[in-house]
């Protein structure tokens, strides 16, 4: 079962510069909350931003993680 | 039609995006949502009274496979407005509580009377039929 510091991790790893605060939001490892912040999300619209994100776990989401909500900042 | 589509759900689900100006892939219907997130969606959507067609990803598990593929998105719900994908619940509510999401329904500071109801059943009749 994923873990928030495990996701934060993965994401920290994956998007240069990135910075991320990951909780679990229900308690049952399943369904996180995340707010990513990266100088790699400047000029991108929001959509393209979260498809960064969400593009680390692949079929991992809608998998062993439900829902993974997102916000994401360039600055 | 003559030609036979290589992925009929694929092509159903993409003449839907196109068809409609709006239109929200969901779990469960507008009336009945069956997750948290199509349900906030949803109700935000409803909040502003912008008319939109509803297809519920319940129906049959291809459409979400196909959909996903098309949107390159992993999730449900997803919005899309004039053939393009807004997004999944965060960024509607992000859009919504910005003022963005009025402008680009085209409903700021205009009631619209609700057709929802009638234009999700079409909706998801839509899908149904060409499957």
């Amino acid at each position: 079962m994923p873990q928030a510091d495990e996701i934060r991790s993965r994401i920290e790893a994956a998007i240069p510069g990135a910075r991320a605060e990951v909780e679990d939001w229900t308690g049952g490892g399943d369904h996180f909350r995340a707010t990513v912040t990266s100088p790699a999300f400047a000029g991108l619209s929001r959509i393209e931003q979260h498809r960064l994100v969400y593009r680390i776990f692949g079929e991992e989401i809608g998998g062993p993680i439900h829902a993974l909500s997102l916000t994401t900042r360039s600055e | 039609m003559n030609d036979q589509p290589d992925n009929p759900v694929r092509e159903a689900i993409a003449a839907a995006i196109s068809e409609h100006d709006v239109i929200l892939f969901m779990k469960g219907t507008p009336e009945a949502p069956a997750c948290g997130f199509s349900a906030r969606t949803v109700a935000t959507l409803q909040a502003l009274d912008a008319p939109f067609a509803a297809v519920d990803v319940l129906g049959d598990p291809r459409i979400r496979q196909e959909l996903s593929a098309i949107s390159q998105w992993p999730t449900i719900p997803q919005l899309f407005v004039h053939g393009e994908l807004v997004g999944g619940c965060d960024i509607v509510t992000e859009m919504f509580e910005s003022g963005e999401l009025a402008g680009l329904l085209g409903v700021e500071g205009r009631a619209v009377a609700s057709e929802t109801g009638d234009i999700s059943g079409a909706g998801a009749l839509q899908i149904e039929n060409r499957l």
